[in-house]
């Protein structure tokens, strides 16, 4: 049975960081070369740690699915990094921007993470910016800032709507230098398939190249899992098609606890659904609340109108009438379940009445709207492509859509899970955001992760193991871990059924987002806990794959997706039955306010709750971790 | 509305390839180029064929994964956007549409419309960075950027490195790509110590994997899904031409081997 | 790798090389257009420059020699790139050439600089070398004598030589083929040896487009003009003053042809 040990070090919260690194075993420089590290994944998280791991001289492997390191979803980030640098002088400071997090996160994330987190995001700008990531500037020369939901200080750092991209291509130009210094070795098209354990310790992996189908064993000292969110369980959600939960789901197999997995997060402002052949749904960025007015038509018989020929008394601008402290710029989780329910009213807008209005025109008749096309052209561009609509003239259509998955596997303070010698990174882990995560606040998670946390954190480890006693590849584990890959490969192609993986996909999503979506109730759940076996029972008998596993197969690489998130959502329910409250992004209706706000339930549910697999046949355990907070009092969590 | 679609298929590189025509089943002219390739997917694999591969990710026009000569035209027939942005709209019904990979030694193809880009990265690792260890930046605003040059900077960083440059270019030039890297750390002042190295460093990588050179015909500019101006080019040739006069060498071993 | 090594192998060196000496050939294109528009004023003017330059071979062929280097730099180059970019795609596409964006002119350097080539090659065997047979008319231009100087008279060489119509529209075909070459070719240059930015990038296209304009204009209004009949009478004058001189008299013996 797992032991949840935070490893949470002792003193004051301000000190914390600094102690524990100070108490923290080392690794001298000389002896560093001789451990081995495999990360798998190359967003920011991952491409950060393995540059700054090869850069302090451990032998790195890097490994990831796509064609090259600079493709990872992280480079879909729009909006912008945040940071406590105070260049605004409106009285910005770490404390704020730890309290803002753990706010924002519904008092449902670790202290002392968060505050360090917060801590670093310093850093991660300074580190950045000598990078090279091109950051806006004003005309002075130095930093500019955008606010961002949650936040009532502009904190915001960012590059035009690539925010993301050039982070990436940052960390990516990092790893570059290392790969061509020899320190990190990188393997694409080469996708993580089982964890290998050995007496308890992870130890290496087992990877199938995509292009070949070859399947090989790779031993280390420790491994890191940087491989993003499970969001596309969902199928329709805003993640690129291949990010997928394999990597995490299958080191939970293997013993690794998963932390809140019921913690989805869904962004409010999304180009609404139009079809059933969609593929995804584009975010369009948060940022654009800064200036656009969310609104729909007061009268259930107006939606059908012209927006502009909508008289400005008969909007209902709801946000800025719940929320008027924040606004338009209400947390997401609050923005989202607010747009859900004037839809639920009947008052949603577009062909499908599932939409509310984003609407520019007061920001532009103030800034001009050469101004508003400087700060969001890309996005309207992105808009007026999808759309067809120009939004410089009519307002945009938005819908929230799952957007980032806040549980992940559970990690201690080192970002170490409870299988020794695993490390999960980034959004692959629970840590740092509770029920909810604030805008331009996964960016800085990722990258404090890779380039300051893990690199200081994984010598505590290290120091503890024998480089020269790593088991080979040819340890028992690594042979039954291959094995155990090929049987699965073997057994989704001899399946030879009549459905194709995309309609299981599809079908899934449907039932996670009707019962487990943006609001979620006792008998829906437990009816998807019924759905999602029977749809799992059928994609095993009846799955249609096509072509074999020795050649570049794309659907048998998504067959193993889903088959994962087939479980995975299985999971997500029973936690979300479990959570008998309303936090952040995790809604039950059985637990509101009379006017339709969240309750908490701090008494009972203040805990991380971390899933414990027991294998195929029997539930999961349930383990609990008290969220304890020494500094910060809990407090009912109000944008009003 | 419907299409008939003439694909190139090929199992792998050893294999030669040859078109295949395909009538879709019904479509919406919303869907995205995409979202009708994975309609037709569907369809050859419920009769029982195999479905076409092809790259894809993110889907929104950022992470460069997607590839595709859409009627001889990388990333279909808009400026400005990637095949994920492409929509059936910009068709008419019963419109034949050819469908090819990116053609250029230095993209082999690996399965039916996938080519193989780690040219590309081959010349990003040459020198495509500015040698920053992480924890010792200066702190963020000791050094003043020009507005300016940070815009110019981030038109070139803008770059997704879908090799949609190489793809369109008559001689499957690179000089785009390289440009853009090369003028993005060159125009800031972080990049300023290491700026001639890099230029010779990654044109010479450039050259080594085979890519053409640069007759300016700008067809690169013109189906670039970010825009990236030809001007990035000359600055440049500049820089390599400064490069020369000051006999800057590219690091010794820092060449990477291109696979035969 | 020295610089110099750098300037021939790597692409970039290459284009630099294409470019000036593409530059120096623009140049001489240019001066060569000035020379020739002396046939605009009364026909001495332009006898007295050609004589000039006879008279000073070191001038002329150290001049000659630097273009006839350039040159061919400016086709190994040339044929060097081309070899390098065929190489760079070994399957061609299916579908009809990818034109986005580009001009014919962009995309058709190789074919109209090779026909330029030709066009100049023609042109000095017409000209300089004065090879009788490709000019069209039973005059021989080396025996055409200025009546004043008895030096060669270049303007009556160019009516002789413009006045047979076949000749002119050669003529203007392989102009109109080099104005084609130079209106990318100049904008081109100043891209390769990086002469170029966001603010006169334009100024530079419409720069190209007008020299090979002015070119085009300058270099045919000569045929132009003695197709109209500019120079006729002189020619006469000159024919009728140079049969003169070589009438057969027993110290001059008629020419074998």
């Amino acid at each position: 049975m797992a032991t949840l040990q935070a490893h949470i070090p002792a003193g004051p919260l301000a000190q914390k960081w600094t102690r524990h690194k100070f108490e923290s075993r080392l690794v001298s420089p000389a002896n560093r070369r001789k451990y081995e590290v495999i990360v798998v994944g190359a967003g920011l998280a991952g491409a950060s740690a393995a540059a700054t791991l090869g850069e302090l001289g451990y032998r790195v492997k890097n490994f990831v699915y796509h064609d090259t390191p600079r493709r990872a979803h992280s480079i879909a980030a729009q909006g912008g990094i945040n940071a406590a640098k105070n260049y605004q002088n409106d009285n910005d400071s770490v404390y704020r921007l730890f309290y803002d997090t753990l706010k924002g996160g519904d008092f449902r994330s670790r202290e002392a993470n968060v505050y360090r987190l917060a801590e670093v995001s310093v850093n991660i700008i300074d580190q950045c910016v000598a990078q090279g990531v091109p950051f806006a500037r004003e005309y002075g020369g130095l930093l500019d800032n955008r606010s961002f939901g949650g936040a009532q200080v502009s904190r915001t750092f960012y590059a035009r709507g690539q925010t993301g991209q050039q982070l990436l291509l940052g960390a990516y130009s990092a790893l570059c230098k290392e790969i061509a210094a020899g320190s990190v070795q990188s393997f694409t098209h080469s996708e993580m398939l089982d964890l290998v354990v050995v007496d308890g310790h992870a130890r290496g992996i087992i990877v199938r190249n995509l292009i070949t189908g070859e399947i090989t064993r790779h031993n280390a000292d420790a491994v890191v899992l940087a491989t993003g969110g499970y969001g596309n369980v969902f199928n329709l959600s805003t993640y690129a098609r291949h990010s997928n939960a394999t990597a995490i789901w299958r080191a939970y197999k293997r013993g690794a606890c998963f932390a809140n997995p019921c913690f989805t997060q869904i962004h409010p402002t999304c180009i609404p659904v139009s079809g059933d052949y969609q593929s995804k749904l584009t975010l369009m960025s948060e940022s654009l609340r800064n200036d656009g007015r969310i609104w729909v038509p007061k009268r259930r018989e107006d939606c059908r109108k012209d927006p502009n020929s909508i008289p400005e008394a008969d909007r209902d601008y709801y946000l800025e009438r719940m929320y008027p402290a924040y606004g338009n710029l209400a947390p997401r989780d609050i923005a989202s379940r607010a747009a859900k329910r004037v839809c639920d009213e009947g008052r949603g807008v577009g062909e499908s009445g599932l939409g509310v209005y984003l609407d520019f025109s007061d920001a532009i008749r103030r800034v001009g709207v050469d101004k508003i096309r400087e700060r969001y052209g890309n996005l309207f561009d992105i808009y007026k492509e999808i759309t067809g609509e120009d939004a410089y003239r009519v307002p945009m259509r938005i819908y929230p859509a799952v957007h980032y998955t806040m549980g992940g596997l559970w990690v201690d303070y080192n970002l170490m899970s409870n299988l020794p010698g695993l490390f999960v990174l980034g959004e692959a882990n629970f840590s740092d955001h509770g029920a909810n995560r604030l805008g331009a606040s996964a960016l800085m998670q990722g990258l404090a992760d890779g380039y300051f946390i893990l690199p200081a954190t994984i010598a505590t480890y290290l120091a503890t193991v024998n480089p020269t006693a790593r088991p080979s590849t040819d340890h028992p584990a690594f042979r039954e871990a291959e094995e155990h890959v090929r049987g699965l490969i073997r057994r989704l192609l001899s399946i030879r059924g009549r459905r194709t993986v995309q309609s299981f996909h599809k079908e899934l999503g449907k039932i996670l987002w009707e019962y487990c979506g943006m609001s979620r109730h006792e008998a829906g759940l437990k009816k998807a806990l019924q759905l999602i076996p029977a749809l799992r029972e059928e994609f095993w008998q009846n799955l249609n794959l096509p072509g074999t596993d020795s050649e570049l197969n794309q659907s048998l690489e998504k067959a193993g997706r889903v088959a994962d998130f087939l479980e995975l959502a299985e999971l997500m329910c029973r936690d979300a039955l479990e959570r008998r409250e309303s936090c952040g992004g995790h809604f039950r209706e059985e637990f509101q306010y009379p006017d339709g706000e969240a309750r908490r339930d701090d008494e009972h549910f203040a805990h991380v709750a971390a899933w414990e697999y027991q294998g195929p046949d029997k539930p999961p355990v349930r383990h609990v971790e008290p969220l304890v907070y020494e500094e910060v009092k809990m407090v009912a969590r109000s944008y009003k | 509305m419907k299409v008939k679609l003439k694909v190139w298929r090929q199992k792998n590189a050893a294999t030669p390839g040859r078109f295949e025509t395909y009538d879709t089943p019904e479509l919406n002219p919303n869907m995205s180029f995409l979202e009708m390739l994975d309609v037709v997917n569907e369809d050859l694999t419920t009769r029982g064929l195999e479905p076409i591969a092809f790259d894809h990710d993110c889907r929104e026009g950022i992470c460069g994964t997607c590839s595709l000569v859409i009627n001889g035209k990388p990333h279909g027939p808009h400026r400005g956007v990637a095949t994920c942005q492409t929509y059936l709209r910009s068709f008419r019904d019963g419109d034949t549409i050819l469908v090819e990979p990116f053609r250029a030694r230095p993209f082999p193809v690996i399965k039916d419309l996938i080519v193989n880009r780690k040219a590309l990265d081959r010349i990003m690792q040459a020198g495509g960075f500015i040698s920053v260890r992480t924890g010792s930046a200066p702190e963020a605003n000791s050094l003043p950027v020009p507005k300016e040059a940070a815009d110019l900077a981030m038109d070139a960083a803008a770059c997704i490195g879908c090799g949609a440059c190489v793809a369109a270019c008559k001689n499957a030039s690179a000089m785009l790509f390289v440009a853009a890297k090369v003028s993005h750390l060159g125009l800031l002042p972080q990049g300023q110590p290491e700026r001639y190295r890099r230029v010779v460093a990654m044109v010479e990588q450039m050259d080594r994997e085979g890519f053409g050179a640069c007759t300016v015909t700008g067809s690169c500019e013109a189906v670039c899904p970010k825009s990236i101006s030809l001007d990035f080019i000359a600055r440049m040739n500049r820089d390599y031409a400064v490069a020369l006069f000051k006999g800057v060498g590219a690091r010794p071993g820092r060449a990477a081997a291109v696979p035969a | 790798m020295s610089a110099w090594i750098r300037l021939l192998r790597s692409s970039l060196g290459l284009k630099y090389l294409m470019a000036g000496s593409g530059l120096v050939l623009v140049g001489f294109v240019c001066g060569h257009l000035v020379g020739n528009l002396q046939f605009f004023l009364p026909p001495p003017v332009i006898n007295r420059y050609a004589h000039f330059l006879q008279s000073n071979p070191e001038l002329l062929w150290g001049v000659r020699l630097i273009l006839l280097v350039l040159v061919g730099v400016h086709i190994g180059t040339a044929l060097r790139l081309w070899a390098l970019n065929r190489a760079a795609r070994p399957q061609p596409y299916a579908s009809p050439a990818t034109a986005y964006g580009s001009t014919l002119a962009s995309r058709t350097m190789l074919l109209s600089g090779l026909m330029v080539a030709a066009f100049v090659l023609y042109h000095l065997l017409h000209y300089t070398v004065k090879v009788e047979s490709l000019n069209g008319t039973p005059l021989a231009f080396h025996q055409l004598r200025e009546p004043a100087t008895g030096h060669a008279d270049v303007f009556a060489m160019m009516v002789a030589g413009f006045r047979v119509w076949p000749v002119s529209l050669f003529y203007a075909v392989g102009i109109a083929l080099l104005c084609l070459h130079l209106s990318h070719g100049v904008a081109a240059m100043f891209q390769s040896l990086g002469l170029r930015n966001p603010v006169y990038a334009p100024l530079i296209q419409r720069l190209a487009r007008l020299l090979a304009v002015v070119l085009l204009v300058g270099y045919l209004s000569i045929p132009a003009a003695v197709l109209l009949g500019r120079g006729q009478n002189y020619l006469r004058r000159v024919v009728e003053h140079t049969a003169a001189a070589l009438a057969p008299t027993p110290a001059n013996p008629p020419a074998a042809h």
